[in-house]
């Protein structure tokens, strides 16, 4: 048995240093079975809604009144589509979508650049140049984050139509900068916390101050953190309903306000193929932005030290 | 070349003060070490000097001038750190640069000195490179070079090797030496490794608790080290450490071992004339004794544990009562555990320290 043995180990040395030892794992275990089961349960409950989503916008108002929700459309037409982009009806204003996506447009791109660089320098400001009170500070921003929005709704109205930005772009702008602050001051502040302070003290000995150095050395090394603050932002801007319909005045509503008004529309039939298409017309920009940088956001969350 | 002074510097965070009424002379062209545990304030004392953090009292003064609140970049310092904290985002050349295009040096100064740095440190084929394309010892040599290239005559570095590899660390270490040499300019250097104190220092300032516990050449720290922290924290195995009380009374000095077994103190040179009875330390490093007779000597009696074979020597650790002691012994010699023995020792070459206090007798 013993010289058996050995001239096993012998050779299995021999071949490959360090063999595995005990029983092979096997690939498919209880376990595994129950979390891909469950996987697959949350897939289809979020997938099926989509789906009926997808069909009925694609089919034609006579054959959705048969009722037959799961089934393919047997003529599919995109007429829907494009009748919800730019012919629904929101009263007697009949231009569809499209008004809204541009203002969503035009509301979303100045909110996300201000709201970040606001943030950006903020984090770096109280990483790097702590003042007297900045932790006070810091931990008042933090406790913003969970300060609920219908709150300081009514405060902000006022304050907004006295400075006379009420029902205006920039207002709309101001109030999501606003909004935007705690989260990402906090994402930036502790990204910075991670870099190694001596990289501050260098740039100082070679004479960088304030603004140099946020600009040639922090910015650049921001990157990935700043994909995480404009993906968040981006969708939770271009998402925004409630801030839109008080905030953004009728002719800036946002797609959201507009998605509603035309869903909602009590004059006539409703025309489901066209609901079902503007929706899914509205939740596509977040969904591309998700798509497009998902594994950035992962990485940017992972980036906490940046070695070298 | 320019002279450092740091004036009864204070420097405290909150309520907790790291440095208290703190004072060195740092001659021109001189390399200073400072050495100690973590925590006891060196490198707070090195960011006073380089002006990365607000002092609280004292002053520091650069080449002759009072620069206490001055910033970094107009002090004529250049800074090397432990994480070698190079721009991730600029090449290697970028890094070495960045601090002349905000100072609006010449294009072509800024060339001529690049040029001469990276020869110095032969960094030129990697200039290009990015710091992550970069070994952790080429980018400590290019930190070494942004740095140099500032063209300034006091060079600060905050533990520069503590990163690198055993190997790497011996090089860049003999290099930096060699540097200084060229140079011949101001270096203050943080360190808590003895061995870089030992080989680099001019002269060392053994830091504790925020205070200066010795500054001397590095050969008056190891052999006349003024007090028990200092004696046990340079050197390696530290120094042995024997408690016992002095008799002076009849004849020779002598120091008396709990066990009534007197050794002879003959040859020691005491700081001050101290009194009979007092509780004393007496300190020999391993180093310095011997298994066998040499003339004058005294003999520690051992009780033999075990022996630690370091390769070109080997290590014997016993006991003397309660002490644990550890004697340097050739690689060949053999002890069996658990017999007695004796260490034979110069009291010339000993140290001796106050029981209480721990300042040298």
């Amino acid at each position: 048995m013993s010289a058996h043995d050995t001239a096993i180990d012998t050779r299995a040395g021999a071949r490959a240093g360090i063999e595995p030892e005990g029983r092979k794992p096997r690939r498919i275990s209880p376990g595994r079975i129950g979390i891909y089961a469950f996987l697959i349960m949350a897939a289809v409950f979020f997938l099926v809604p989509l789906y009926v989503m997808i069909v009925t916008s694609l089919k034609t108002m006579p054959e959705i009144r048969l009722g037959l929700l799961f089934n393919l459309p047997k003529e599919p037409t995109i007429q829907p589509w494009i009748d919800a982009m730019v012919n629904a009806c929101t009263g007697l204003d009949c231009h569809g979508l499209s008004p809204g996506f541009w203002n969503s447009v035009k509301i979303t791109v100045p909110s996300v650049i201000v709201s970040i660089i606001c943030a950006s320098l903020n984090g770096y400001a109280l990483t790097y140049w702590p003042y007297k009170g900045a932790n006070l500070l810091f931990a008042l921003l933090v406790f913003g984050a969970f300060v609920p929005y219908q709150v300081v709704i009514y405060p902000l109205i006022i304050g907004l139509s006295w400075a006379g930005l009420f029902a205006t772009l920039p207002g709309i702008i101001i109030i999501h900068t606003i909004f935007g602050m705690p989260l990402l001051t906090l994402l930036y502040r502790n990204f910075y916390a991670s870099l190694p302070v001596e990289l501050f003290k260098a740039a100082r000995v070679d004479g960088a101050g304030f603004w140099r150095i946020f600009f040639m050395i922090m910015m650049p090394m921001s990157v990935p953190i700043t994909i995480v603050a404009v993906i968040l932002q981006v969708t939770g801007i271009w998402n925004d309903f409630l801030f839109g319909v008080v905030f953004a005045g009728r002719e800036n509503w946002p797609m959201t306000v507009q998605l509603n008004n035309i869903v909602n529309s009590t004059t006539g039939v409703r025309e489901y193929n066209i609901n079902m298409a503007a929706t899914i017309l509205t939740a596509a920009v977040p969904l591309i932005v998700y798509f497009v940088s998902g594994r950035w956001f992962v990485r940017g969350i992972a980036a906490g030290a940046v070695k070298g | 070349m320019a002279e450092v002074s740091v004036k009864n510097l204070g420097v405290s965070f909150g309520h907790l003060k790291v440095l208290r009424d703190l004072n060195l002379d740092v001659t021109a062209g001189e390399f200073i070490v400072l050495l100690g545990p973590s925590g006891c304030g060196k490198s707070t004392l090195l960011n006073a000097i380089a002006g990365l953090l607000d002092i609280t009292s004292g002053q520091i003064w650069i080449d002759g001038k009072n620069v206490t609140w001055e910033e970094p970049k107009d002090r004529g310092i250049g800074m090397v750190f432990q994480s070698y904290a190079l721009y991730p985002r600029m090449t290697a050349e970028g890094n070495l640069t960045f601090g002349l295009r905000v100072a609006r040096v010449p294009k072509d100064e800024i060339a001529r000195r690049v040029e001469r740095t990276a020869e110095l440190l032969q960094i030129k084929p990697l200039l290009g490179r990015r710091p992550s394309e970069l070994s952790g010892g080429q980018r400590q040599r290019v930190a070494i070079g942004r740095a140099l290239v500032r063209d300034v005559d006091v060079f600060l570095f905050d533990e520069p090797l503590s990163n690198l590899d055993a190997k790497l660390r011996t090089e860049l270490r003999v290099e930096l030496k060699k540097l200084h040499n060229r140079l011949a300019s101001t270096m203050i250097y943080v360190t808590h490794d003895q061995i870089e104190a030992l080989t680099l220092a001019d002269r060392i300032a053994v830091m504790h608790g925020g205070v200066i516990q010795q500054l001397a050449t590095p050969k008056e720290i190891y052999r006349r080290p003024i007090n028990r922290f200092v004696a046990g924290f340079v050197g390696s195995p530290s120094m042995n450490f024997v408690e016992g009380t002095l008799r002076l009374a009849e004849g020779a000095p002598a120091i008396e071992l709990p066990s009534g077994k007197r050794i002879g103190l003959g040859g020691y040179e005491f700081s001050a004339r101290p009194e009979d009875g007092r509780p004393a330390v007496l300190g020999v490093r391993p180093e310095q004794m011997e298994m066998k007779p040499g003339d004058g000597g005294s003999a520690l009696p051992i009780e033999v544990h075990l022996i630690d074979p370091m390769g070109a020597d080997s290590l014997l650790w016993g006991n003397v009562g309660t002490d644990t002691i550890s004697v340097r012994i050739g690689p060949d010699d053999t002890f069996e555990a658990g017999t007695a023995v004796e260490a034979w020792f110069q009291p010339v070459n000993a140290s001796l320290f106050d029981a209480k206090s721990g300042e040298r007798l």
